[in-house]
């Protein structure tokens, strides 16, 4: 961590890790490999990493500093970070090379981790909760794990930063925990933490002109072990579309009158209707 | 224009996103309720839409007049109302831009390209609409400053202004009465009842008054007794602004004409197989291009730093008159179904006809481009 000057405000060094995804649930699954079929299909940033690029420019906007933005992938999520530059993000950096490809969480943990610490010291490190394609969810606790500094998930408000303090909100089923965190910091965020705003006419022109940066597996120096396929324990056993519940009826009419018929049908159906307290 | 440049192209799609995100919710409020979105402002000014032409030091993106005709004809398709929103903040920072003091640019431009204050112009009186002249608010010199009394009508945006560009005769001796006219920025005025207009509703026209109302000397625009002179300088930017906003008024009412061709059948087949409809469409869209092509010709020399005066009222006269009869065309397309507010063509039949009147009634244009002529040869 960098040491704040007396009493003033350091400027942020935020980092947002963006993913590109099919624009579509309905991508089919290749058969003989069980990996999604994306050709042809509109790539889009993940949603909930546009929340997490929002709160970054936001972060930038309170206490001075920039954004980089980083993507991993195959060239074309070049389109990706060059679209999260119109939003307003500072840089963008591609993590891009042909032995990434096959990586599960773990591997993309470790690269992400090692770009990080090539580009950082980083304060604040902004994901989306999960990608919509995989839909894991691990990819950013594990890179933090990876840089070795806390990390919190499903964040719905950052309340402020004080010194080297963060105090924020974390999403729970029912309700939020406040919770006040040390910097440097990797957070997941929800939906629920801002509105991103629309690209500018300016951002976009700058998007065009930008020069990214492109990381290569021997920048990273990663040991080619731990990156790819190689790198990833993870194995897909099989990928399948699973089969739509058919059939299905519903109830109309008054209430009490849609029950009593539930029941019955239930009933005749042979399904136990005795709740727990025997009534 | 076979390509457009970079700078052009991002900015139709901008304006484009915006139409397809924005533009109907703003919409409602606006033509439905006769009310001034609050949230306009500031979400145009996301979108980098506000202030484009200002330079960058002050929030802008030095935009050209072609790059603004564009943007405004794009609104235009679907919220001919917000693409007069920036047709007046063009207007009323327009003179600041040209003839303002770099205090006064540092001081009013930025804010208003952060969608944070409102500018409105104010011109005309209730006996000075076309014949400007004739104004009798006055501003009396005192001391450093002034005191300005008086009244204006149909003020643009006048409800909901932050502050006001204000044209009030400051010699009333002079021999010539358009010699002894200033443009002042004015705060703290009365605002008077909003109009219920006809169309292009929403945008707070209103009456603004001034009794005393006290003007610091710095708030002078340009030259003293030169405010006449500096309007007439800078009429023509706004109506190259007006003719793209009844182009794309005009292409917004054939879109919305092909597109119920094509889905209304009669006759066991859609309407758009008829020639009789065909014929419309074409002729509709012949007329929007040639308005079109004067107007970015228009635009094009005006960036070219050449004179535009006839041309600028050229598009300003032809494409306000095409998109008059591309509404009544769009209607008659529509049948019943047009007469009523469940499609747009009812709103752009109302929005269209102000285009012939205001920034210069199309009379006052064909006077214009007819002493253009006359006096050069």
């Amino acid at each position: 961590m960098r040491e704040a000057p007396p009493g003033g405000k350091l400027p942020m060094k935020v980092a947002v890790c963006i993913k590109q995804v099919p624009g579509t649930t309905e991508v089919q699954v290749n058969p003989d490999t069980g990996t999604l079929m994306r050709e042809g299909v509109e790539a889009i940033i993940n949603p909930f990493d546009l929340y997490a690029l929002e709160e970054g420019i936001r972060l930038k906007e309170k206490y001075g500093g920039a954004v980089t933005v980083l993507s991993m992938g195959p060239p074309q999520v070049e389109s990706a970070i060059r679209e999260a530059i119109s939003y307003g993000a500072d840089e963008g950096v591609m993590i891009s090379d042909r032995s990434f490809a096959g990586s599960d969480t773990l591997a993309t943990a470790s690269t992400l981790a090692a770009t990080l610490r090539i580009l950082g010291p980083f304060d604040v490190i902004l994901m989306g909760r999960q990608a919509i394609d995989g839909d894991t969810g691990q990819v950013g606790p594990e890179t933090a794990e990876h840089l070795g500094i806390p990390h919190v998930t499903e964040v719905k408000m950052i309340e402020g930063i004080e010194g080297n303090r963060i105090t924020l909100h974390r999403m729970l089923e029912h309700g939020y925990l406040r919770l006040r965190a040390p910097l440097p910091i990797l957070l997941t965020v929800v939906k629920e933490i801002n509105t991103p705003r629309p690209a500018s006419f300016k951002g976009k022109l700058r998007a065009r002109q930008v020069p990214i940066k492109i990381l290569r597996a021997q920048d990273l120096e990663l040991s080619p072990e731990i990156v790819g396929l190689s790198g990833s324990p993870t194995r897909v056993v099989r990928v399948f579309t699973p089969p739509r519940p058919t059939g299905g009826k519903v109830f109309t009419g008054e209430p009490k009158e849609a029950v009593e018929n539930l029941l019955r049908t239930l009933e005749e159906a042979g399904i136990p209707l005795k709740c727990r307290n025997g009534s | 224009m076979v390509e457009w440049e970079e700078k052009h192209q991002l900015l139709i799609e901008t304006a484009r996103e915006f139409n397809a995100k924005e533009a109907k919710g703003f919409l409602e409020i606006m033509d439905r309720e006769n009310r001034f979105p609050p949230e306009l402002p500031l979400k145009l000014s996301q979108y980098g839409l506000l202030g484009l032409k200002f330079p960058e030091q002050y929030g802008g993106a030095e935009m050209d007049s072609l790059g603004a005709a564009l943007v405004i004809e794009e609104l235009a398709k679907v919220s001919p109302a917000i693409a007069d929103f920036l047709v007046s903040i063009h207007a009323s920072t327009g003179v600041i831009l040209q003839f303002g003091t770099e205090e006064q640019k540092a001081t009013y431009l930025p804010p208003v390209a952060e969608g944070k204050r409102i500018p409105a112009y104010a011109l005309t009186e209730s006996e000075a609409g076309s014949d400007l002249a004739g104004i009798r608010t006055r501003a009396i010199r005192e001391g450093e400053g002034y005191r300005l009394t008086g009244s204006k009508l149909f003020i643009t945006l006048g409800g909901v202004a932050d502050f006001a560009v204000v044209l009030a005769i400051t010699n009333p001796d002079a021999e010539k009465k358009h010699r002894g006219m200033s443009l002042l920025i004015v705060e703290g005025f009365q605002k008077g009842k909003e109009e219920d207009l006809m169309g292009l509703r929403g945008l707070a026209v209103s009456e603004l008054s001034f009794q005393d109302l006290p003007v610091p000397g710095k708030n002078l625009v340009g030259k003293e007794n030169e405010g006449f002179i500096h309007i007439m300088q800078s009429l023509d930017g706004g109506r190259i602004e007006v003719a793209a906003l009844a182009v794309g008024l005009a292409q917004g009412a054939l879109d919305e004409a092909i597109r119920y061709a094509k889905q209304r059948s009669q006759f066991g087949k859609p309407i758009a197989s008829f020639q009789a409809i065909q014929f419309m469409i074409a002729d509709m869209q012949t007329k929007i291009d040639a308005a079109r092509q004067l107007t970015y010709y228009a635009a094009r020399l005006r960036d070219a730093g050449k004179p535009h005066s006839r041309e600028a009222s050229e598009a300003k006269l032809f494409a306000s008159d095409v998109a008059m009869e591309c509404v009544t065309e769009s209607l008659q397309i529509h049948g019943g179904y047009g007469y009523s507010k469940e499609y747009p063509i009812e709103h752009l039949f109302r929005d269209a006809k102000i285009n012939q009147i205001f920034e210069g009634t199309n009379q006052i244009q064909r006077l214009v481009i007819a002493r253009n002529l006359l006096e050069k040869t």
